[in-house]
């Protein structure tokens, strides 16, 4: 296999593709929201459980590529137990570290398990799987509405 | 059957492709992509272009460049000539019986919505019925779906088998006295379905509907005669069909186009114009407002010619025995199922590798130098009827080999070690 391949296809992304964690709807959600993305026909629905400003539950559904279901499972395991505000945070250094590469401001090191997602970079056609949860999060965070689309 | 002559001896084989001299002329295929050598097989997206139509472009931008229809100096005599001169060739190539009854568009799409906001919207009214098959590219749909909505009509859809073979009996049930129009493709883009589309117009003309054939993936694989067919309107992309992207096809027979309102408003396509009352060029030019493509239409020419000197009846032959090949060889792949299995088909292969999501088997796929389309094809609703979000499609010309084929399957296996 290619570096480059071996670092998409990590094996914690593929270990999180095949058995998404959190691949629910959690127990007295009160947020969702959709994401789409045409391109490759990934479809998912977020579902967020918020007490206060604290994400306490987080689970999702559909169908999507490895990197689509494991950028969520991964986002999933992050953000539980964080508050929006936290998530916020973390979804700027999440997409800066997909968008930018090693030469961005994010070292992947400090982002735990997220770090498995810094291979995308090198394949810009990839980067929308990787980052179609995080704006599904966002905007569930901010109350659904109209379905997130990366297109 | 005819009886095929005795070739004098030395002369090449008229049913046999040179396939390696072939690629010659397309220099884009020569060329390492990833440190790989390009095994290009996405050529119902797009097709690669040969060295004639690059350069007969380009001559025309070198030598000819002027507008056209209304130079009185040579350079626009020169450029019209050549601009017509592309029509009758589409015009040859199709089988047409008029020049005038070639519009050149920008592509299939184009073509299609100009019948619908034409024709359509000049026949079709509250209560009536437009038929589409549920293998329809999203283009030969959501024009269809605007015309209904604008008008409170109906869009009905003829179903398939789950090969991918359109059911007849269930079409012609669906043909009912409202229905305005059969708008469906020649060729399925996403599954490679060939469908019998003599047999298609005959029903439908028989209740007195025309049918817009959308042959945006049959005229780079099918000899065409739209006469023989006896379909009302014929749309097709120059791209799909190894000439340049923006120019495109619509033929209408003469009488529709005649009596059609014109589009889109503007210059050429009028004959005189005051602030009182303008009145319309005649066929084709009223469909053709402002300076046409007119490089595109040329480099469109040079790919007819092409095509025609390599022969389409070859090329079809050529591609049916790839095919073939293609079909043994990716049901090797354990894991691999083909999606769309029709008894006439052209060169697409869709398939699925386990649960390997398409679009990360071409992920894979492209590591290795080998070009495929991953999704869902412009085809959403065909995707839901087969129940998958998804395919991979490898779609296959004439300057494709059994190596390239060969080069699929091996990169396959790679994807299946990444995902094991």
């Amino acid at each position: 296999m290619s570096p480059d391949l071996r670092d998409l296809y990590q094996e914690v992304v593929i270990d999180h593709s095949k058995k998404p964690r959190n691949f629910r709807k959690p127990e007295g959600a009160n947020r969702s929201a959709e994401g789409l993305n045409p391109l490759c026909g990934d479809e998912m629905t977020l579902y967020l459980k918020l007490a206060g400003d604290v994400i306490e539950d987080i689970g999702f559904q559909g169908a999507g590529c490895a990197i689509s279901k494991a950028s969520a499972s991964l986002m999933s395991s992050a953000v539980k137990g964080k508050t929006r505000l936290e998530a916020e945070a973390l979804f700027e250094r999440v997409h800066s570290m997909l968008t930018e590469g090693p030469e961005g401001k994010v070292d992947p090191e400090e982002l735990g398990k997220l770090a498995a997602l810094s291979g995308v970079w090198e394949f810009p056609a990839r980067v929308k799987c990787a980052s179609l949860a995080w704006h599904t999060l966002r905007s569930a965070l901010a109350g659904g509405g109209a379905p997130v689309s990366t297109e | 059957m005819s009886v095929p002559r005795r070739r004098a001896a030395g002369a090449p084989n008229p049913t046999v492709l040179d396939v390696e001299k072939l690629r010659k002329d397309f220099p884009i295929l020569r060329q390492e992509v990833r440190k790989k050598p390009l095994v290009y097989l996405d050529s119902a997206a797009t097709a690669q272009k040969p060295r004639a139509v690059i350069d007969a472009i380009d001559r025309y931008y070198l030598e000819d460049n002027a507008n056209v229809h209304r130079g009185v100096h040579l350079l626009s005599e020169r450029a019209t000539e050549a601009y017509e001169g592309a029509r009758e060739k589409v015009q040859g190539f199709i089988g047409a019986a008029h020049a005038h009854e070639i519009v050149f568009l920008r592509g299939t799409t184009e073509a299609i919505n100009l019948v619908a906001q034409t024709y359509g919207r000049s026949r079709v009214s509250s209560g009536d019925e437009v038929l589409v098959t549920v293998m329809e590219h999203h283009s030969n749909i959501v024009p269809w779906q605007m015309l209904c909505e604008e008008k409170g009509a109906a869009l009905r859809v003829a179903p398939m088998d789950d090969a991918g073979q359109l059911l007849l009996d269930e079409m012609e049930k669906l043909i009912g006295p409202r229905t305005r129009l059969l708008a469906l493709g020649h060729v399925s883009n996403a599954l490679g379905s060939i469908h019998p589309v003599r047999e298609i117009v005959e029903m439908a003309h028989r209740r007195g509907v025309p049918v817009l054939l959308d042959g945006a993936q049959a005229a780079p694989h099918l000899a065409i005669d739209v006469r023989q067919i006896g379909c009302d309107f014929y749309a097709f992309s120059g791209h799909k069909l190894f000439g340049p992207t923006g120019i495109g096809v619509l033929y209408g027979k003469s009488e529709l186009l005649e009596e059609m309102p014109p589009w889109q408003g503007g210059g050429d396509m009028i004959s005189s114009v005051s602030f009182e009352k303008t009145t319309w060029n005649k066929v084709p030019h009223k469909f053709e407002a402002g300076t046409p493509d007119i490089a595109g239409a040329i480099g469109l020419g040079a790919a007819i010619d092409y095509v025609s000197r390599v022969g389409l009846p070859r090329i079809a032959a050529y591609e049916h025995d790839l095919l073939g090949y293609a079909t043994e060889a990716l049901q090797t792949v354990p894991g691999l199922r083909l999606v769309g299995t029709a008894k006439e088909k052209a060169a697409v292969l869709s398939f699925l590798l386990g649960d390997v999501h398409p679009h990360d088997v071409g992920t894979v796929l492209d590591r290795e130098g080998v070009a495929i389309r991953t999704g869902h094809h412009c085809a959403q609703p065909l995707m839901r009827r087969l129940g998958v979000a998804a395919t991979a499609r490898a779609s296959l010309a004439f300057y494709n080999r059994r190596e390239d084929v060969d080069a699929l399957v091996k990169a396959l296996h790679k994807v299946r070690e990444v995902f094991a």
